[in-house]
């Protein structure tokens, strides 16, 4: 693998951020500060996704620059995998790409820790399946997650069910555990998700797999209120959404919105050089600029 | 190793909660192999699907109806056939064909369609969604949609659509939908992507019905307790005094993803003396590379929502697989034989392409049963441990299939048309 980064001190909180926490008390995270600036500024916090080594790792490395400066809150930087499940055709061909010019695990960690030795301070937060985790061993992925700055984990195939392993090195590491909850969840199981959740807690927004769709599913307010009612973690609402209109949707019911299939999707219509330009553009756009 | 026996196997009841072992638990962990590794949105419906199937399989009724398929719609029981010419050729151990080639269909896949798919109608669902790599699982669910009347929807990789051609049109005529799968290596691992995928997306009203000991639990056990019915009547047929006159020496099965191996093991498992042999697909040989031998050649890793050996990278990437038969080209394995294979209990070797190829002849010259490419690999290991074992001793194959789906393999690979 690639060489490790050397640890390096997170960011000092943006003034006006939360207090200093009391002495013992965890330190409050990259990723729920992000998400109470947000807040405070009265924004629904953009977090886009970028499959790792697509088109190629230099231009997902360009782009997170890009969007970082474009002010993107909360970064999610895809971990390719074989047979993403969850995943529509979007991500399931980025994915392959990927792949195809070698990407793992380890790279995306490299990744990470050449972002964060450019300046890019914004929360980013590694989503992939759970066996290139497994194989690169859970207790390594927090703690070289933890020397280069990657702030959590989004493993979309690891319920709560099976979580205990992978939390315990997060929990030992500082870092974030975000699990999704969905449309179908009931209570009871948003209410396991509340109780091991950190950072944010990821809405999928409709049944189904990720990838760009015309309109929102008519029960998400409903939805998210239930989610709401079982925690205070900021909830970002991610699959499907692909505009500007489904941003300011999803802000009126949720802290943030995730924005990835559509992201990709626009993406490819630019050579790998204008990539960071477009996808600032694409950013500034879902904002209504 | 040693292995519980709770409960000596009942033979009517086909479904019953009476187990030879005590696995797996509530968390469907078979030891360290199993559990449920699946998206959020699945996981309400899966607690459904093990909540009903919970109260199922404990029901008179239910496990009844399934008898009643069982006997007069798929043809059960299946014989135990005396093999006396593949006997002679191997030159030791007796050896006995469990004839799954026979039930409705021509293969074992049925026995766990029609329980699924009665459990699907118990819970209202009237969509059905299922994966199929050589194409006989297909087969058997579209069947018993069309028996049943529920909607069916099969995914099928399109390498294997065009290696079993004859099963994709039995499915159309069937009434099934039959969706190629074009992502990744068009096999069976992508069928079952696929499926999941419609499954994540169409929940609330469609039942997945996944034709192997695979996936999330409660899966690997269901299947397993709907195959069983193999064991079940191997294990009352092999006792009779015309028959083997007490238990069988050995058993010996194929295993892709192992349902039809796990169905004729799982009876057997409390019964030490009975050696129970799982063969897997070398493909080109375990050396080449290119084979679909996950037990023998695997690491532990998660795919399709359970835990269990798997072919993959050393970065966790699953390794495309590779066999001449089509339902043996998967690259994981059911989680139920990674235990056993763990425990001791059962054993798994790897039979090549070849060797599975010459099987497929010697078994149709020798007792006019032309096998399925998947169950050749059970046959040319059996004819090889035979031949070690003395003649008062007795060897079960699982002949799970029949051939007719791989006479286009078949002929292109020893040159009959030329």
């Amino acid at each position: 693998m690639t060489a490790p980064v050397a640890a390096r001190p997170t960011p000092a909180a943006p003034s006006g951020a939360a207090p200093a926490p009391a002495p013992g008390a965890p330190a409050p995270s990259r990723i729920a500060a992000a998400f109470a600036r947000s807040r405070a500024e009265g924004r629904t916090a953009l977090c886009p996704f970028l499959t790792a080594g697509y088109p190629d790792l230099a231009t997902t490395e360009a782009t997170v620059l890009a969007l970082a400066e474009a002010g993107a809150d909360v970064f999610e930087i895809g971990v390719p995998f074989s047979d993403p499940l969850a995943d529509g055709t979007t991500i399931q061909r980025t994915s392959q790409g990927a792949l195809a010019n070698g990407t793992r695990l380890a790279d995306c960690f490299a990744l990470v820790g050449r972002l964060r030795g450019r300046g890019v301070a914004v929360p980013i937060v590694l989503m992939g399946y759970v066996n290139p985790m497994l194989q690169y061993g859970l207790d390594r992925a927090a703690a070289e997650a933890a020397a280069v700055g990657v702030d959590g984990f989004i493993v979309p195939d690891l319920p709560t069910e099976e979580s205990d392993d992978l939390l315990a090195a997060c929990r030992a590491h500082g870092r974030d555990l975000v699990f999704l909850v969905a449309p179908t969840s009931t209570d009871d199981r948003l209410r396991a998700v509340a109780e091991r959740a950190s950072g944010f807690v990821y809405c999928v927004s409709l049944t189904g797999v990720t990838g760009a769709r015309a309109d929102l599913d008519a029960g998400l307010p409903g939805y998210l209120a239930r989610v709401r009612a079982v925690t205070d973690l900021p909830l970002a609402v991610g699959f499907g959404i692909s505009t500007a209109e489904h941003v300011r949707q999803v802000g009126a019911h949720a802290d943030g919105a995730v924005v990835a299939s559509a992201l990709i999707n626009h993406l490819d219509g630019f050579s790998p050089a204008a990539q960071p330009a477009a996808a600032a553009a694409f950013l500034r756009g879902l904002r209504g600029e | 190793m040693a292995v519980e026996t709770v409960a000596p196997p009942v033979a009517d009841a086909p479904v019953a909660a009476d187990a030879p072992v005590a696995w797996p638990d509530a968390q469907g962990r078979f030891g360290a192999f199993g559990g449920t590794y699946a998206p959020e949105t699945l996981m309400p419906a899966i607690a459904e699907l093990k909540a009903a199937y919970a109260e199922a399989r404990l029901d008179p009724a239910f496990n009844a109806e399934v008898a009643r398929l069982l006997r007069d719609f798929v043809g059960r029981p299946t014989p135990l056939y005396f093999a006396p010419r593949l006997t002679a050729h191997a030159g030791g151990a007796r050896i006995f064909l469990k004839r799954e080639d026979l039930a409705h269909t021509g293969a074992h896949k049925i026995n766990n369609a029609v329980g699924q798919g009665l459990l699907a109608q118990r819970l209202g669902k009237q969509r059905i969604i299922a994966e199929t790599g050589a194409g006989q699982h297909g087969v058997a669910v579209a069947t018993v949609c069309a028996m049943l009347g529920l909607g069916c929807v099969v995914y099928m990789g399109e390498v294997d659509i065009a290696r079993q051609a004859p099963n994709v049109a039995r499915m159309r005529l069937l009434g099934a939908e039959v969706r190629p799968v074009s992502s990744g290596s068009r096999t069976l691992k992508d069928a079952t992507n696929e499926a999941i995928r419609d499954w994540v997306t169409n929940v609330r009203d469609t039942f997945y019905i996944i034709g192997s000991v695979v996936g999330m639990h409660p899966y690997p056990m269901m299947t397993r307790d709907f195959q069983r019915v193999i064991g079940d009547e191997t294990r009352r047929q092999a006792q009779e005094p015309d028959q083997i006159g007490g238990l069988p020496n050995a058993i010996v099965a194929c295993v892709g993803g192992g349902s039809n191996a796990m169905g004729i093991f799982y009876p057997f498992l409390g019964d030490e003396e009975v050696a129970l042999i799982g063969v897997e697909a070398a493909g080109e040989g375990v050396a080449s590379g290119r084979h679909a031998a996950t037990l023998s050649a695997g690491r532990v890793g998660v795919l399709h929502g359970s835990r269990s050996y798997l072919l993959q990278d050393e970065a966790g990437q699953v390794i495309e697989a590779h066999s001449i038969s089509a339902g043996l080209d998967y690259p994981g394995v059911g989680p139920e034989h990674a235990y056993l294979k763990d425990l001791g209990r059962a054993r798994y070797v790897a039979v090549t392409d070849a060797q599975a190829l010459a099987a497929l002849q010697l078994l149709s010259r020798l007792e006019g049963i032309i096998p399925a490419l998947e169950t050749a690999h059970a046959v040319a290991h059996a004819v090889e441990l035979a031949a070690t074992m003395p003649a008062e001793q007795s060897v079960v194959i699982s002949c799970s299939g029949r051939g007719d789906k791989d006479l286009d393999t078949v002929r292109a690979e020893l040159g009959m048309d030329r």
